[in-house]
This record gives C-alpha cells, sequence and structure tokens, in this order.
C-alpha cells in the first residue's frame, strides 16, 4: 500500500497502491503538497492499483482538488474501477472531478 | 487488537479495538478472511461490506471516542438468517444520526467530511443505531435477491 509518484512532462502522475483510506491519507495530502508548494500545478490520481477508497479518502481529494485550483491548477482523476466509480457517483464527486478511463487518457491533452 | 473472544456458532466474530486508525485496515481484513471463510458470498459482501465497516470504525474511533487511545470500540459480526451483521459500539456518549447533513446537497459538495453514514447508508440494506447513539448496527443480506445485488447502487 502506498503511492507512486511520477512527472510526465508538467504533469504530476500519483499512483495509488492498495487503498486511499482514513490511515493513509494524510502521506497522499502531503505528497501532492509538496508538488503543489514545488509549482506543479497539473495532477492526475491514477486508481488502477486501488481496492477500495472510503469517505475519508474522499474528503482528502476534494481538500487537494479546492487547493490546486486556488493554484490556477487541475486535478484528475483516472481509472475508476466500477464499484469506485459509483462511490463517486453516489457521493456526487463525480460532478466535481474530471474522471479519465484510464491514466493516458487523463494525460492526453492537459 | 485481540483474537475473536468466541465463535459460539461457529459464525460470529467479537473484537475490542484500540482508538486507534491504524488497526482499522488490520481488523477489517480479519473479518473480511473469516467470513469469507464460513461461505462463499457475493461481491458486494467484500466491497460493500468491507467499505462500511471501515466507516463505522473510523466514525467510533474519530467522533465516538475522540481520538482517546483510553477508549475502545467493540465490534460483533454475526453471519445468520442469509444476513452479515455488525454491530460498533464506541465509548463516547453518542450522537443524533438525524442531524447529519446531506453530503450530496449542492452547499455541502465541497466539504471534506460527512459523507460516511451517508455511504453506509447507501451500500448496506440497513443501518440502525441504539438510543443512546453510540452503537451502529450495519446489515447486509446476503441473498442473490437482495436489492444491492451486483456490488454498490445508487
Amino acid at each position: 500500500m502506498g503511492f507512486q509518484v511520477t512527472k510526465d512532462g508538467d504533469i504530476t502522475l500519483v499512483e495509488v497502491e492498495g487503498q486511499l483510506i482514513v490511515g493513509n491519507r494524510q502521506e497522499l495530502k502531503q505528497k501532492v503538497l509538496e508538488h503543489l508548494e514545488g509549482g506543479d500545478r497539473k495532477f492526475v490520481i491514477d486508481f488502477s492499483n486501488t481496492g477500495y477508497i472510503d469517505s475519508s479518502g474522499l474528503g482528502v481529494l476534494v481538500s487537494l482538488s479546492k487547493k490546486i485550483r486556488e493554484r490556477g491548477g487541475e486535478l484528475r482523476l483516472s481509472s475508476l474501477n466500477e464499484d469506485l466509480r459509483t462511490l463517486f457517483e453516489l457521493t456526487k464527486l463525480d460532478t466535481l472531478f474530471r474522471i479519465a478511463d484510464t491514466k493516458e487518457q487523463a494525460l492526453e491533452g492537459f | 487488537m485481540t483474537d475473536p473472544a468466541s465463535w459460539p456458532t461457529g459464525r460470529e466474530i467479537v473484537l475490542e479495538l484500540p482508538t486507534d486508525l491504524g488497526s482499522i485496515e488490520h481488523a477489517v481484513e480479519y473479518v473480511i478472511d473469516r467470513c469469507e471463510a464460513c461461505a462463499n458470498y457475493a461481491h458486494r459482501f467484500k466491497f460493500n461490506f468491507r467499505v462500511s465497516l471501515a466507516e463505522a470504525l473510523s466514525n467510533a474511533m474519530m467522533y465516538g471516542n475522540g481520538f482517546d487511545p483510553e477508549k475502545r470500540v467493540r465490534v460483533e459480526v454475526t453471519v445468520r438468517d442469509g444476513a452479515v451483521t455488525a454491530r460498533i459500539t464506541d465509548q463516547g456518549c453518542g450522537f443524533d444520526p438525524s442531524c447529519v447533513p446531506d453530503p450530496t446537497a449542492p452547499e455541502n459538495l465541497l466539504k471534506v467530511g460527512g459523507r460516511g453514514l451517508f455511504l453506509m447508508r447507501n451500500l448496506l440494506d440497513e443501518v440502525r443505531f441504539n438510543d443512546q447513539g453510540n452503537s451502529i448496527t450495519l446489515i447486509l443480506k446476503l441473498e442473490e435477491a437482495s436489492g444491492l445485488e451486483g456490488g454498490v447502487q445508487a
């Protein structure tokens, strides 16, 4: 379980491995904010290898999205499986985020 | 986390957890693994119940016990009559679940918190509280005819 951070041009890609839950949400937040403070403005968080997200995980995504937007940037999400996508739809957070089917689609045209 | 105090029918798990957010994942995995050993349950058990149990535990530790490491959370899971039932009890003073605002309301969408109970109510067949509001009971039917067939549903 962890977060892999890589760069694709000027895009910061964070891959969530395992779960995004109350126990590790602060780690994700810290990693993204470090890059935001460092000047990065384009972020993709990919969930190809994510089992589940709890409400704290959803909350940290909302928080990060707000902070990135405040700096003139954007946070995109990608590769939500059917269960995870339904969580976003249930909570209507699918209306807050641009969600791509794949990591590649999220990176394209960013 | 302690081992199950008992499995009187071979289908019950009782855990006493410390107020430690780091223990949630381990406890959830433990419960899921032990329940899966009883029967080949549906996908919604593995996802809906897993997420809901984690939500209930984090709520109990954060809001119920107020992160007080001296307080504990009791978890009682029973598989019986075609349903899995989990009762999670904290040592806080309780709350009124009817006062929790709708997190999908436009004015609440950008709030960081407040989605846990909403998710539980949408992922499970039934969610109950005791009168004090410090104990929540999660019920998920395991029959194929459950309204939640196929995993999560809106």
